[in-house]
């Protein structure tokens, strides 16, 4: 039972990461805890069951669901978002429900629409959604509170496409058994996301449910549903959220239109640059490229950018990028697919054409753009 | 949050001092304290904080919540029923819903089984059990649990009431864990209503039903969903799995019990009971209005002006906004109810009322109780497998000994084509054919009617009606139909038959049940919308169905309808008043009407029984 509460930290993990076992402990405890707390389950006879009636009504009205790409075998074409300002801005995990051409969003009363993929932030697993309308029922962004191991929470999503139209959303009741860093490697533990989470003792994350919402009874905001995670050792599923004051800070920007979120290109073939969500862009080399107009627009060098790694290296306006690494990229958006590969600190050989010459340089990887 | 967890400590301990235990069982308390420590340290510390009142105030509702919670389950828990096949293999749930020993569950734990069955109470006690009805469609069956009068019961709640967040109940026999019958209590919320979950084919689907985030897993099959006030809202039967193995991840679902209350007579009535369908598809408009999108010629709804295009605004008096929603409100409706429908047409709206079309193809529904054709098992597979019941006729004697439940019950099943257990049509065929007989008192077994009067509309009439046929005269206008060799027509033209209604009446008087090709009983319906339920006997002679609505507990008849052919709208006549005519009781005052237009209301005045008509009772038989 303790186990479940936290199934991401195995014991070879305690073995590898010393430092951890300390949050293993307190998570064990707090898990502990939690099942005392869920026990016990203070139900509605002393919390109010208007309170809580209320905040499910109120909280369904900024919950969406989303329809994409998808359908085939283990990839679902459905998800579930949520309304944060009343011009219709909608954060849902990153999905491949995304990738594609036609991503419709339904809100609470039926009303349909096309949404735009404004960006994604890939270190949140987040993406963006924009539909046009206005005095939508959304979150609040201030004063966001945070809750601790312990907290009983109502979860929101359109988990197995059971609404459709304009039914209300799952609500799935759980408690918070741990605050804590999801620890993800490659490969065996292989996680869309590596920061802080809320463990949840439900299954919140069911397939559609990524982008849902958990909330406090009283129907506070607290963190983003995130993806279905299944540790592959011991086939143990986990359930986790992200807490929504690590978001909040993209998802501000991107009302105010600021560049925390990375702008997805557009055109026909914004789904497939979409699929790869940039960790670097050639911005961050110093490096503009041509306007990216038609399908394979040559990476001509337009600028290079003063102070910046690529004019260290040498690069000049009027370059053709040929070689980054050693991949060829005959588009600006090949290049662009291959910047995310970059590691940072790193010196990366890079193969321009200057008039009628192949010129090889070095350029230095800067760090990860952080926010 | 600190003081909560304080007081749900201290609630704790306090339990544990007084030596209760805690409902669940699988904590390792000793172990847990000494995870634990910490914790009770800094407890310990809060607790000389003066917040401690407050907790203690906390603490008081907790356990009142939690005593609350224990004596409900104390109360619903004794008629949840384990059931399993004479197999012995696998197994589902159900519940009690009458002192006789009435049970439901799904139809897919019961499918395969055989006629018999085992039921295990809460109180450690097996019972066989007798299949009655089944809704393969719908997914229930009803079953009923033998030897005892004074059995416990689930008392039934308003599943309409129900809604998101509602804190909800589960009980039942998961994993089939429980060796001495006692269920399994899982808790949780209703996280959402109104659900629709597809079927298989055209079994198993789940209308309108009940979402919960409370564990349902295999052998929870059947099993009740009692809302917090203990009062049984639903039957689970499914959930949303899939990589996950079959096992609970939050989404189960629940048939509501309002939809079953709906078919409830009609599987008491030992039938293989079917769903509704309009005979029309909607689909989804522009505006996302719903829309005709094809209908057939020969449906009541065709016949009462529905077409191609219309859109769809209310069925049964509920609002059709969505695909879904027309599914929801059609799958919990019984074939042969009448509905009201209002559509709309160049902005126009009608209301009509229309009679439902079954789901199910006549020879689906024919196969005896042993087989019902095999459906799969969508969504959720339990324990049972059906694939290998036991044949009762192999089995000699009980693993205790007795000779089996097929042998030492069999006066309580009998197969026939169209029904889970045709005794049980014969039980409530019995209980209204007594009714009838003391209506029936003193008409006799032949001799003409001619009933004389006025309509309300001021018409004077007389009505003929003998062996040979039926004579009708208003305002002077003759109408007649023949019954020897003769056509059956709508006369007059309009009624949907009011003559033939008429000799079915008197068929009725004179001979009772017996003087028909067949009679069966159907169930309840409501005699119109949306009005009292009434029992419905089912009469068919020469191609002509009849209707009989009786009142329930009572003696009383009030009305029926009769329906020529298939592609014709029924007759309806309902009776206003009785009164004594030479000492005989009969309706005095009825209205005729079809295809929801009033034909007349007939004040009868005098009646001449016939010359031969005064032998007492003797139908022959």
């Amino acid at each position: 039972m303790i186990g479940s509460c936290s199934p991401w930290l195995t014991d070879d993990e305690l073995k590898l990461k010393p430092v951890r076992t300390v949050v293993i402990g307190c998570s064990r405890l707090l898990g502990l805890v939690c099942t005392l707390v869920t026990m016990l389950a203070v139900c509605d006879e002393t919390n109010g069951a208007s309170q809580t009636q209320e905040a499910i009504r109120n909280t369904s009205e900024k919950v969406v669901k989303i329809f994409g790409a998808g359908g085939l075998k283990g990839l679902y074409s459905y998800g579930s978002g949520f309304l944060f300002s009343s011009e219709g801005h909608i954060a849902t995990v990153w999905s491949t429900a995304l990738d594609s051409p036609q991503i419709t969003v339904i809100l609470h009363d039926g009303r349909r629409y096309y949404a735009k993929l404004l960006g994604a932030e890939t270190k949140l697993d987040m993406a963006i959604l924009k539909i046009e309308a206005t005095g939508l029922p959304h979150f609040d962004l201030e004063g966001l509170s945070s809750a601790g191991p312990g907290t009983r929470i109502l979860g929101f999503s359109n988990m197995f496409k059971v609404a459709t139209g304009d039914e209300q959303v799952s609500v799935l009741h759980g408690t918070i058994a741990a605050r804590a860093p999801l620890v993800a490697r490659r490969g065996v533990f292989d996680a869309p996301y590596s920061g802080m989470v809320y463990v949840i003792d439900s299954t919140t994350n069911n397939p559609g449910a990524g982008g849902g919402v958990i909330t406090s009874l009283d129907g506070r905001l607290l963190g983003m549903i995130g993806k279905e995670l299944r540790n592959t050792k011991t086939n143990i599923w986990m359930n986790y959220a992200i807490p929504i004051e690590d978001l909040a800070p993209a998802l501000k920007e991107a009302v105010l239109g600021g560049n925390a979120i990375r702008p997805m290109t557009t055109g026909e073939d914004e789904s497939e640059g979409a699929a790869l969500l940039p960790k670097f862009v050639p911005e961050d080399l110093g490096i503009v490229l041509l306007p990216d107009v038609v399908a394979k627009t040559p990476p001509y060098v337009e600028l290079v950018l003063p102070d910046s790694p690529a004019m260290a290296a040498g690069i000049e306006p009027g370059d053709l990028v040929l070689f980054i690494g050693s991949e060829l990229v005959p588009s600006c958006r090949a290049l662009k697919e291959q910047l995310p590969k970059l590691e940072s600190g790193t010196l990366v050989p890079v193969v321009v054409r200057r008039r009628d010459a192949l010129v090889s340089v070095q350029i230095e990887v800067p760090a990860a753009r952080n926010r | 949050m600190v003081e909560r967890l304080l007081a749900e400590w201290r609630s704790l301990a306090r339990r544990q001092r007084s030596g209760r235990g805690v409902a669940c069982s699988h904590v390792n308390w000793r172990s847990a304290l000494n995870r634990g420590l910490p914790i009770i340290l800094v407890i310990a510390l809060l607790v000389l904080t003066p917040q401690a009142g407050l907790a203690r105030e906390a603490a008081g509702l907790v356990q009142q919540a939690e005593e609350q919670r224990v004596k409900t389950i104390g109360g619903i828990a004794p008629a949840v029923v384990a059931i399993f096949p004479p197999s012995g293999e696998g197994g589902g749930s159900g519940v009690l819903i009458s002192k006789d020993g009435f049970a439901l569950t799904n139809f897919h734990v019961v499918q395969g089984a055989g006629a018999f069955l085992k039921c295990g109470l809460p109180s450690g006690d097996l019972y066989d059990a007798v299949l009655v009805g089944i809704d393969p469609t719908g997914d229930v069956a009803l079953i009923k649990l033998l030897g005892r009068t004074d059995f416990p019961e689930a008392t039934m709640g308003d599943s309409d009431s129900v809604q998101v967040g509602d804190w909800v109940y589960v009980l039942g026999n998961p994993f089939l864990l429980a060796t001495d019958f006692s269920p399994t209590v899982t808790y949780g919320i209703v996280s959402g209503v109104h659900r629709y979950q597809y079927p298989a084919g055209t079994f198993l689907e789940y209308a309108d039903c009940i979402q919960v985030d409370a564990s349902i897993n295999p052998g929870n099959s059947g099993g009740p969903l009692f809302n917090s006030a203990g009062e049984l809202v639903g039957i689970n039967g499914r959930g949303s799995f899939e990589k996950r193995g079959r096992v609970n991840v939050g989404a189960g679902y629940a048939i509501s019990i309002n939809q079953i209350r709906n078919f409830l007579d009609q599987l008491k009535g030992g039938r293989i009971v079917d769903h509704a369908t309009l005979g029309a598809t909607v689909r989804t408009g522009q505006d996302r209005e719903v829309l005709v999108d094809s209908i057939l010629e020969d449906s009541s709804a065709y016949r009462r002006g529905l077409r191609e295009g219309d859109e769809v605004v209310s069925l049964a008096d509920r609002p059709i906004g969505s695909v879904n929603q027309f599914k929801n409100i059609l799958g919990i409706y019984p074939k042969g109810w009448k509905v009201p429908l209002v559509f709309r047409r160049d902005g126009l709206k009608q209301a009509i009322e229309v009679t439902l079309k079954g789901v199910q193809q006549e020879s689906v529904l024919l196969g005896g109780s042993e087989e019902k054709g095999k459906p799969g098992h969508p969504g959720h597979g339990d324990e049972d497998d059906p694939s290998n019941p036991a044949r009762r006729a192999e089995q000699k004697t009980d693993p205790d000994g007795q000779l089996p439940a097929a042998v030492r019950h069999a006066d309580l099943h009998q197969e026939k084509p169209g029904y889970a257990n045709y005794h049980f049509n014969e039980v409530e065929q019995r209980r209204l054919a007594a009714i009838l007989e003391q209506i029936r008192q003193g008409f006799a077994s032949t001799g003409r009617w001619k009933l004389a009067g006025e309509t309300t509309a001021g018409a004077p009439f007389t009505l003929t009606v003998a062996d040979a046929g039926i004579g009708f005269e208003l305002r002077g206008n003759p109408y007649l139909q023949m019954l020897e060799n003769a056509e059956i027509e709508d006369e007059p033209p309009g009624t949907g038959g009011f003559l033939v209604a008429l000799a079915e009446w008197r068929r009725l008087w004179q001979y009772g049940p017996e003087g028909f090709s067949s009679s069966v009983y159907y169930g309840s319906q409501p005699i119109s919308w949306p009005g009292e339920m009434v029992d419905v006997l089912v009469t068919r002679q020469a191609g002509i169905e009849s209707r009989w609505f009786f009142q329930k507990d009572s003696a009383g008849l009030l009305g029926f309808d009769t329906t020529i052919s298939p592609d014709r709208e029924p007759c309806e006549i309902r009776f206003l008043e009785f009164s004594r005519f030479d000492g005989r009781i009969f309706p005095s005052k009825f209205r005729v009407s079809h295809a929801g237009v009033e034909y007349g209301v007939f004040d009868v005045t005098g009646i001449d029984w016939g010359t031969r008509g005064a032998k007492q009772g003797g139908p022959g038989r």
